[in-house]
């Protein structure tokens, strides 16, 4: 405890300079709306992308199936909302979309998990398409048309703190007792297994905790944009999360913040190029791959006590 | 038992294009372990290639059908050239973005230039129906299913009794043992796409000629489906992929046909979880033991 405090206190107070940075910023008017949009949407592909890395990056289980749980949350936060609008009931939502999601994914997890690789990424797609499927004909959730009109309680600041809420949460797990469980299944499941670490359990841990965070994700989408349906959660959301984890380099917890921010800003960036914007899209995403296939960080780390250790070194 | 009948027929017809392109995946899968998701997308140049054919050259069926196959196989084999030879030796996931991004580069590529909205594909063949004791067979289903099982054959005399059929079956159990024999990885790897992808072409004009209607983005439903044909049969396995094609194809007509049809996805996607809980490597696949 004592010896992460100077590391902790100075990620805390990181985190709350760059609040008060941004806010000063969209309050002085250097980011606009136009700007702020981007921000929120980086901010919660942030928050996805993390909870896929730890499935996919830390307990290498392949899962394309992080729409689905993102679904749940939207649903659960678009549902009670809009009966009953208030900031109170819109934080209840988002627990009741992590509630929700936890079980899904304990009900698909508890099966599936037992599969391996690219069996277990298309058990994962296959079962998260149930779950639009199953949203998309049922009466609460409005079916295939979606819903609309739901109240906006999720601005900039909430998904500010939701990223660092879930950064945080992410990051103590992969760096604990769990993360080292987790991380020996990815490297070698019958080795892990035999120095009497539950593997099925830690596999499960990894894709429920996962599962949380997608719902989290989705409860802010939902509240933000307004406007969800169906097939907003279909297998190509799950893609392009991946696409983020991918990008930023398997297993590295920054990796994935950069690729969010560098696609975001990417995204924005081609908006005014009108129908060309996906095909330069997926060219620069091919030419990423092809001459960077680790990822743009592999498996790098912003490590402080790292940092720290060379400044003394270079002083010394 | 006539509707039953029926659905069979339609079922049929539906799984034999699930099967051609299923046949791509697996080959592909079973050779480099990679699932091609541009798969699905080379289907839809097929079909674009047949309609453009046909009504800029009044291509007959056969030619449209021929021609198409062929710029099938030259599309698989530049990808494979250009996007996923240079990552024979990275992580298998870097591997399954490119394909992703080579899929997502052909639908966005082919709506730039020829617009996203549907159109209609020529009637090359003028549909008849026969009747059969009240179950109507089109002619064109019946040229769907003759099609299909012709190519299929073909695909089964070429993997097992030419040299090069021998290679790649010698590459998909063991690259480097293959290799240290003399055969050409390369080589090998580009002419299994080249097969692979010339049935994806076929089965784009076929199902221009069902259906009756093409888009860009016509090859991701389908595209998914017959990847999850392959792995209900067992992926890597030629004879697999032709069962698991036929029976997504039964199944989403039958579930339609009982007046689920809003459930007809999730049926496919329950059958397949369900198969491989019981069957890890799908029904014909082999289920290789894990060893310490």
């Amino acid at each position: 405890m004592k010896a992460n405090f100077k590391y902790n206190i100075i990620w805390l107070s990181l985190m709350v300079v760059g609040f008060i940075l941004m806010n000063t910023l969209i309050l002085v008017g250097i980011i606009d709306s136009f700007l702020e949009n981007m921000l929120v949407v980086i901010g919660i592909n942030i928050i996805l992308a993390l909870g896929l890395n730890l499935v996919v990056g830390f307990s290498g289980q392949f899962s394309l199936g992080h729409a689905g749980f993102m679904a749940i949350g939207a649903y659960a936060t678009a549902i009670i909302t809009s009966e009953h609008p208030n900031t109170l009931n819109f934080y209840l939502s988002i627990i009741v979309g992590i509630i929700i999601a936890i079980i899904a994914a304990i009900i698909v997890g508890v099966p599936t998990l037992r599969l391996h690789g690219d069996y277990l990424a298309i058990a994962t797609m296959g079962a998260a398409e149930i779950i639009r499927i199953i949203i998309n004909n049922l009466k609460i959730t409005n079916g295939p048309s979606g819903m609309f009109n739901i109240p906006k309680f999720a601005s900039w600041p909430v998904v500010y703190v939701m990223v660092c809420i879930t950064t945080i949460i992410i990051a103590n797990f992969v760096h604990s007792r769990a993360g080292r469980a987790i991380k020996s299944v990815r490297e070698d499941e019958i080795a892990a297994e035999s120095l009497g670490i539950k593997t099925t359990f830690w596999k499960l841990a990894a894709f429920v905790l996962g599962a949380a965070t997608a719902a989290v994700a989705g409860s802010l989408d939902a509240s933000y944009l307004q406007t969800i349906t169906p097939n907003n959660f279909g297998i190509m959301e799950s893609i392009s999360i991946l696409i983020i984890v991918v990008l930023g380099g398997i297993g590295s917890l920054t990796g994935t913040f950069v690729a969010a921010i560098v696609l975001g800003v990417i995204d924005t960036a081609l908006q005014s190029f009108g129908p060309l914007r996906m095909v330069i899209y997926s060219l620069a995403l091919i030419l990423i791959m092809v001459f960077k296939p680790t990822g743009l960080l592999g498996r790098y780390e912003i490590s402080l006590p790292r940092i720290f250790a060379r400044k003394k070194e270079a002083k010394s | 038992m006539q509707t039953f009948w029926q659905q069979l027929i339609n079922g049929l017809s539906l799984g034999s294009i699930y099967a051609l392109l299923a046949l791509g995946y697996t080959m592909v899968y079973g050779i480099i372990k990679l699932i091609n998701f541009a798969h699905g997308d080379i289907y839809m140049l097929g079909a674009f290639w047949g309609y453009y054919s046909i009504n800029l050259w009044h291509f007959n069926f056969l030619e449209a059908l021929l021609s198409s196959m062929i710029v099938g196989a030259a599309s698989g084999v530049i990808i494979e050239y250009f996007a996923y030879r240079p990552l024979r030796q990275a992580p298998r996931i870097t591997a399954l973005i490119t394909a992703i991004g080579v899929s997502f580069f052909l639908e966005n590529g082919m709506s730039y230039l020829f617009g996203s909205t549907a159109r209609d594909f020529p009637q090359v063949i003028k549909q008849v129906n026969y009747n059969f004791g009240g179950v109507l067979i089109s002619n064109i289903q019946i040229l769907i299913l003759a099609t299909a099982a012709i190519l299929m054959v073909a695909l089964q005399f070429i993997i097992k009794k030419t040299k090069m059929g021998t290679a790649m079956r010698a590459v998909s159990v063991d690259a480097d043992a293959a290799e240290l024999v003399g055969i050409s990885l390369n080589k090998t790897i580009s002419f299994t796409f080249a097969i692979g992808s010339a049935l994806a072409g076929a089965a784009g004009v076929l199902i221009g000629l069902y259906y009756n209607s093409i888009d860009p983005l016509m090859g991701m439903t389908p595209g998914i489906k017959a990847f999850v044909a392959a792995v209900v049969g067992g992926i890597g396995s030629v004879p697999g992929a032709t069962i698991g094609g036929f029976l997504i194809g039964l199944l989403e007509t039958l579930v339609q046909s009982v007046g689920l049809s809003a459930y007809k996805d999730a049926a496919v996607y329950l059958v397949l979880i369900v198969i491989l809980l019981i069957l890890p490597a799908g029904i014909l696949g082999k289920n290789i033991k894990e060893k310490v």
